[in-house]
C-alpha cells in the first residue's frame, strides 16, 4: 500500500499512516485516505500560546495537521522571549496568539492557523464544539477546569449509561514547572476527566497573614506583606493590578523596606513578580519534551496509528531523570464527566413532586433535596433566606422551570439514606421528559 | 478515532440546528460544591447569611455575626465572601467589612484565621469557616496578631482591652483610630 501512495511531503509520517500494524489503535484504517482526511478534516484547538503553546503549534503543524486554531488572552512580554521561541523583541506588546499563528504559518507551508486573542470564557460553547481535539498548554487550574467542563458538556450517554463515542471531545493536557512536567490524555467518558483527579494538584502555598504581619522570615513573606496587607492600608479601596508595572514597583519598594527592617535578604523585582503573580519557573526544554509528547498523542488520537498514552505521564528531571505513566481511574460519580442518574418524567411533574420522587428513586434515595439547574437555584432547603426566595417554585412544573427543554442535566444535593446510614451527597441527574418529539436525537449540551 | 471525521459532519449539523440559541450558562464544579455547602448550612442563631446578588449568585455572599458572649457581645460584624470557580481546591476570600478593634483582624478587614489560608483543606466548608469566624469573636487570640496594638493590650491588660473594644463598638477613638458604631 505504501508503494502505491503518491510522493508526499509527509514521507516519514506516511510510514505511520499508510501501513498496517499490530500496535495500533482500535479503529486504525491505514491508507492515503486517512492521511488526506487528517489534513482536511482534523481540526485542533491549541489553548494557550505561551511556552507550551508555541511548541504545540510548531509540533502539530510539522506533524501534518493543517487546520489549527489558537486561543490566548495575553500579550508578549520581554521575559517570555527566552523560551517562547516564536516571538521576537519587536513583538513585545502584541497578542501572543496572533504572532504565534503568523510565525508558524510563515515557516510551515500549507498550514492554516486561526488566532483568537481573547479569554477562553469569551467564546461560546459552539466555538469549542467545532474542534476534534483540544490541546492544552496552560498554567492554571482554573483554565483547565473551565476547558474540561466545556469538553465534557458535549458528552452524551446512552440509556445504558455507556458514553457515546461520537460525542467525546478528547483533550491532551500538558503542564510544566521547572524540570518537572506532565502530559495526559483525557477522553471524557473513557479516562478520568480533569475534575476526577483535581486532587492531583498540590494546594497553593499560602502564608499565614499573622506571619506576614508579625514575623516575616524570608523574602516572599516581605513581598506578600506589601502585596496583601500594606497595599490595602495605603490605597484604601483601590484594587491591586498585577499587570500594572507601577503597582508592581510599589509592592517591590515596600517589600525592600520591610526586608531591611527585619534584616532579610533576597527581595528582587523579578521575585516580587514571581510571588505576586504566582509565576512558576519555566525551562524551554521541559516545555519541549512535554509538548512533543502532547503533539504525538494528538496525532495518535486523531489517526489511530498507535495506542495512546494511558493516561498520565509524569516527567521529573530534578534529580536524575524519572518518568512514569500512571493509569488513573474515573470517578464514576464525577459531576462533570459522569453519566449522572437517568430520570424520566412527565412534563406535568411539579418541583415538589420531583423532590418527593428523589426520596423513592432506588439509585438516589435522597431526602431534603435542593435543586440547581444551569446556575439557577430552583429550590434551596437552607438557609432560610434562600428557601423563602425559591419556595414559590415548588408548585411549578419542572418542565417549565427547565425552560421546556426536552432533556438536560440537573444537580441535586441532599441527604442520602442508604443501608440505614445517612450521608450528604451531591448528584448529577439526566432528566428526560416523556412524550416530547425527537428527544433521542437532541444534543444534550446545546439543550435544544 | 477515524470516526472523528464523520462525527465532524454530524457536529456541523448540530451546530447549524443550534443557531440562534442563547449561550448556555455552565456551572463550574466549584459552584456545584458551593451549592451543596450552602444548602446544608446550619448556622448558630448568632450568624446570618445574605446574597446581595440574588438567589442565583452563591459565589458572592455576606455573613453577619452578632456575638452573644465575650468582649464583642452586642456588636454586629459583616463579612464578605468571594468563592473561586475551583472551590474547594482554594479557600474563599473573606474580608471583614466592619471596622473592628480586634487582635486577629486588621483595620483593612484582613482576617487571620488559619483555615482561610495555610490550613485550608477541601474537606472544610462554608459552615466551618463561619464557625471559625464566630470563634474569633468569642476567643480573640493575641498570639496570631494582625492588629499588633490590640494584641498587646489584650495580652498585657485585658481590662483595658475590654474597655477599648466597648469604645470602638460604641463608635469612637481608640488611640488614633476612629471606629464606626456597630452595636
Amino acid at each position: 500500500m505504501a508503494d502505491a501512495a503518491p510522493p508526499s511531503k509527509s514521507r516519514d509520517l506516511d510510514k505511520l499512516l499508510l501501513r498496517p500494524g499490530n500496535l495500533v489503535g482500535p479503529s486504525f484504517e491505514p491508507g492515503v485516505q486517512l492521511r488526506d482526511d487528517l489534513q482536511e478534516y482534523a481540526k485542533v484547538l491549541v489553548v494557550g500560546a505561551g511556552g507550551l503553546g508555541c511548541e504545540l503549534l510548531k509540533d502539530l503543524a510539522l506533524s501534518g495537521f493543517k487546520n489549527l486554531e489558537v486561543i490566548d488572552m495575553d500579550r508578549i512580554e520581554v521575559t517570555n522571549l527566552n523560551r517562547q521561541f516564536l516571538f521576537r523583541l519587536e513583538d513585545v506588546g502584541k497578542p501572543k496568539a496572533e504572532v504565534a499563528a503568523k510565525r508558524v504559518m510563515e515557516r510551515v507551508s500549507g498550514v492554516n492557523i486561526v488566532p483568537h486573542f481573547c479569554r477562553i470564557e469569551d467564546k461560546d460553547i459552539e466555538f469549542y464544539s467545532d474542534f476534534n481535539i483540544i490541546a492544552l498548554g496552560l498554567d492554571s487550574i482554573e483554565a483547565r477546569s473551565y476547558i474540561n467542563a466545556v469538553a465534557c458538556s458535549f458528552l452524551e450517554y446512552d440509556s445504558d449509561d455507556n458514553p457515546r463515542e461520537e460525542t467525546m471531545k478528547p483533550m491532551v493536557d500538558g503542564g510544566t514547572e521547572g524540570f518537572k512536567g506532565h502530559a495526559r490524555v483525557i477522553v471524557p467518558g473513557v479516562t478520568p476527566c480533569f475534575e476526577c483527579t483535581i486532587w492531583l494538584f498540590p494546594p497553593q502555598v499560602k502564608f499565614p497573614l499573622c506571619t506576614l504581619a508579625e514575623t516575616p522570615r524570608n523574602a516572599a513573606h516581605c513581598i506578600e506583606y506589601a502585596h496583601l496587607i500594606k497595599w490595602d492600608e495605603v490605597h484604601s479601596g483601590k484594587a491591586f493590578d498585577p499587570d500594572n508595572p507601577d503597582h508592581m514597583k510599589w509592592v517591590y519598594d515596600e517589600a525592600v523596606k520591610r526586608a531591611e527592617l527585619f534584616g532579610i535578604q533576597g527581595v528582587t523585582y523579578s521575585l516580587t513578580q514571581g510571588v505576586v503573580k504566582n509565576i512558576i519557573p519555566a525551562i524551554a526544554s521541559t516545555n519541549a519534551i512535554i509538548s512533543a509528547a502532547c503533539a504525538l498523542e494528538t496525532l495518535k488520537i486523531a489517526s489511530g496509528c498507535s495506542k495512546t498514552l494511558s493516561n498520565y505521564l509524569t516527567y521529573n528531571g530534578v534529580e536524575g531523570l524519572h518518568t512514569k505513566v500512571t493509569e488513573f481511574v474515573k470517578d464514576k460519580d464525577c459531576l462533570v464527566c459522569g453519566p449522572g442518574v437517568l430520570v424520566e418524567l412527565d412534563t406535568t411533574v411539579t418541583l415538589q413532586k420531583f423532590i418527593d420522587m428523589l426520596e423513592e428513586h432506588p439509585k438516589l434515595l435522597m431526602s431534603k433535596a435542593s435543586i440547581t439547574y444551569r446556575g439557577k437555584n430552583l429550590y434551596m432547603q437552607a438557609p432560610p433566606v434562600l428557601e423563602e426566595m425559591t419556595r414559590s417554585n415548588l408548585s411549578l412544573p419542572l418542565y417549565d422551570l427547565m425552560d421546556k427543554v426536552p432533556k438536560d442535566i440537573l444537580h441535586v444535593t441532599g441527604t442520602i439514606n442508604k443501608d440505614n446510614k445517612k450521608s450528604s451527597g451531591l448528584r448529577k441527574l439526566r432528566v428526560i421528559f416523556k412524550g416530547i418529539d425527537g428527544v433521542t436525537d437532541m444534543d444534550m449540551a446545546g439543550g435544544a | 478515532m477515524i470516526k472523528l471525521f464523520k462525527v465532524k459532519e454530524k457536529q456541523r449539523e448540530i451546530a447549524e440546528n443550534a443557531n440562534g440559541k442563547a449561550p448556555v450558562k455552565k456551572q463550574s464544579a466549584g459552584e456545584l460544591r458551593l451549592h451543596k455547602d450552602i444548602s446544608e448550612l446550619n448556622l448558630p442563631k448568632t450568624c446570618s447569611i445574605s446574597f446581595p446578588n440574588g438567589k442565583d449568585d452563591l459565589m458572592n455572599f455576606e455573613v453577619t455575626i452578632r456575638p452573644d458572649e465575650g468582649y464583642y457581645l452586642g456588636g454586629t460584624f459583616l463579612f464578605s465572601f468571594q468563592v473561586s470557580p475551583i472551590y474547594p481546591h482554594e479557600a474563599p476570600k473573606v474580608k471583614c467589612k466592619t471596622k473592628v478593634y480586634h487582635p486577629n483582624i486588621d483595620l483593612e478587614g484582613n482576617v487571620c484565621l488559619n483555615i482561610l489560608r495555610e490550613d485550608w483543606k477541601p474537606v472544610l466548608n462554608i459552615n466551618t469557616i463561619i464557625y471559625g469566624l464566630f470563634h474569633l469573636f468569642t476567643q480573640p487570640n493575641y498570639e496570631d496578631p494582625l492588629n499588633h496594638d490590640a494584641a498587646a493590650v489584650l495580652r498585657d491588660n485585658p481590662k483595658l482591652f475590654e474597655s477599648n473594644v466597648r469604645r470602638a463598638m460604641a463608635g469612637g477613638y481608640v488611640g488614633q483610630t476612629f471606629f464606626t458604631r456597630c452595636m
